[in-house]
């Protein structure tokens, strides 16, 4: 029944090529972009063809904005401490959802869902005056403090997915042998659960990511601390645009992300569509 | 011995010690903020201090012409988003759920611009759109639609649309690969029954994959809303809600006011509306999950 006439394989994959130039043409015209010397990309109208493509781009980009290393840098710092803060919390918190039976525990588990409903947009004013307080505004922690707070929710959901299927005969057994909570923790949950965390710490990792531009052009004005999200913008200067280097620079931010996820995807989607459709 | 075991998973206190933490981070970050909105938005707070000035944000607000055509545009704004994220994706779905050679890589390909950080695929629209050296417009020029360079975000309408394209190439994958998920979990038998009864393709897919994704549908028609409602990068670096206001959406105006203008009191009214209407949208959907979820323990 799955067999497809050369006809219907034709009108698929037709589909599919459409489908497919519509998610990647942003990324393969970044790329080629990227290759081409910039007086051919200021041909109007559009030049498909270039004879002297190079990589030469991606080695002036750091001298066009010196800067750029320690905006890729920041991003890595902001995302892995936000990663590693969130998993600090989620953990315990996972672990309960999946283990205990408790008051509240289902409406308190649909009440962080509804939380990642709201953007940080809605909570920005009273942060930025909190943090203004705290004299926090403009340092790596004005990026960290709302980031963690927005990756806590699913975080905990994945986390807890994982933790359920951990079978709890194993953990009761060793309980009933006189086995401490500690024990129980240090010998049977943390190696069967080490992959698990692997994977929400990598979604963390690709959220915290994600999610640094709203925060930093919000929390933070100072250039060390800027994240490459915003600091791509200084290709942006006062004459012109350097469209091939800022591409390649574009190019050269996204990739730890797409890589990570191209990676564990399938961790990842299995967890997050289990979460949101079946619950 | 048996007592002991129950004990296991019955300690609450336990329960509680554990989620402490990270409920309490919680209550900080989001909650109270949450709440402090409420009260700043009574308030004329700016940075020099603040007064409390009763429904005067409110009134403004509600009576000015500017912020009910914002209102309106968001709606709009989100409608077409929304179904052509739902129908893109559907497409999608169907096309590479086809048992076909390739399928697995395209799978992949489908999802990077859910995963890269906007604010970077942003910069790659920039380029597309892009009026005199951008590959649309020199495809429109050269095939003779375009009779010149034509900015894309320059013009109202065309801003309208373009930053709805973008926002629809951001939710799409997601969609996608949602649809995929829930088609896969469809029961084979039920497939091959009605292919031992002779239903063809078409009536295979209206009369079975359709009615047994349709949660999934309307699970996703409802976070697409959410999430498009609260879609603040794309509009911000393609057109910071410009040109004259055209692409300013609810989210795009609050973040004007409170932050661009440092007005925290008219940003909080402004802030509230959000609130609320997000409050409905989650109202519903965690309302649809519980009675999805009751069907599913029913049957």
């Amino acid at each position: 029944m799955n067999k497809y006439n050369p006809f219907e394989k034709i009108l698929i994959y037709f589909g599919i090529f459409v489908f497919m130039t519509f998610i990647l043409l942003p990324f393969v015209e970044m790329f080629y972009a990227s290759l081409r010397p910039l007086d051919h990309l200021f041909r109007s109208p559009y030049q498909f063809y270039s004879d002297d493509l190079s990589f030469w781009a991606y080695q002036e980009m750091w001298n066009t904005v010196p800067m750029l290393g320690r905006y890729i840098f920041n991003s890595f710092f902001l995302a892995s401490c936000v990663a590693i803060l969130t998993l600090i919390f989620v953990i315990p918190a996972a672990y309960a959802y999946a283990r205990f039976k408790f008051p509240a525990k289902n409406t308190s588990l649909y009440l962080l869902l509804a939380i990642n409903m709201f953007s940080g947009a809605v909570i920005l004013i009273p942060l930025y005056k909190l943090l203004r307080t705290l004299g926090l505004l403009n340092s790596y922690q004005s990026m960290i403090i709302p980031g963690v707070a927005f990756l806590i929710p699913t975080s905990i959901w994945l986390l807890k997915s994982y933790f359920e299927k951990i079978p709890i005969d194993l953990e009761e057994a060793a309980f009933v042998d006189g086995a401490s909570r500690v024990q129980i923790l240090r010998h049977i949950i943390a190696p069967l659960s080490t992959p698990g965390l692997v994977v929400v710490g990598i979604y963390a990792f690709i959220g915290a990511y994600a999610q640094q531009f709203l925060f930093a052009i919000t929390f933070n004005q100072k250039k060390e601390y800027m994240p490459i999200p915003t600091g791509l913008y200084e290709f942006i200067g006062y004459q012109s645009v350097k469209w091939n280097e800022m591409m390649a620079a574009a190019l050269v931010g996204m990739l730890p992300v797409l890589l990570l996820f191209i990676f564990l995807q399938k961790y990842i989607v299995e967890g997050l569509t289990a979460g949101a459709v079946k619950n | 011995m048996n007592q002991k075991l129950k004990s296991y998973t019955a300690q609450t206190y336990i329960a509680y010690a554990l989620i402490a933490p990270a409920a309490i981070y919680i209550i900080l970050i989001v909650a109270w903020p949450l709440l402090e909105t409420i009260r700043l938005s009574f308030t004329n707070s700016s940075l020099a201090g603040e007064d409390y000035v009763g429904l005067e944000n409110y009134q403004k607000m509600f009576s000015s012409k500017k912020f009910n055509g914002i209102v309106t545009r968001t709606f709009v704004w989100m409608f077409f988003s929304v179904s052509l994220k739902l129908i893109i994706g559907l497409i999608g779905a169907v096309l590479l759920n086809a048992n076909l050679k390739g399928r697995s890589i395209f799978r992949v390909l489908v999802m990077p611009p859910w995963v890269v950080p906007i604010a970077i695929g942003m910069l790659g629209w920039l380029w597309l759109y892009n009026g005199y050296f951008g590959i649309i417009a020199g495809v429109g020029m050269r095939t003779g639609i375009l009779d010149g360079p034509f900015g894309f975000l320059a013009y109202k309408q065309s801003a309208f649309i373009s930053t709805i394209i973008a926002d629809v190439w951001v939710g799409t994958p997601m969609v996608t690969v949602f649809f995929l998920a829930a088609m896969q979990g469809v029961p084979r038998d039920l497939y091959e029954a009605a292919y031992c009864d002779g239903a063809s393709r078409w009536d295979r897919f209206f009369k079975i994959t359709l009615p047994q994704i349709t949660p999934v549908i309307i699970t996703m028609s409802l976070l697409s809303a959410i999430w498009t409602f609260n879609s603040f990068e794309i509009i911000w670096i393609l057109t910071e809600g410009g040109p004259r206001g055209s692409t300013t959406t609810l989210i795009i105006d609050t973040y004007k006011q409170a932050l661009g203008n440092y007005k925290f009191g008219r940003g909080a009214a402004r802030a509230v509306v959000v609130m609320i209407l997000l409050m409905l949208f989650a109202g519903f959907y965690l309302a649809l999950l519980a009675r999805i979820n009751k069907k599913i323990s029913h049957e």
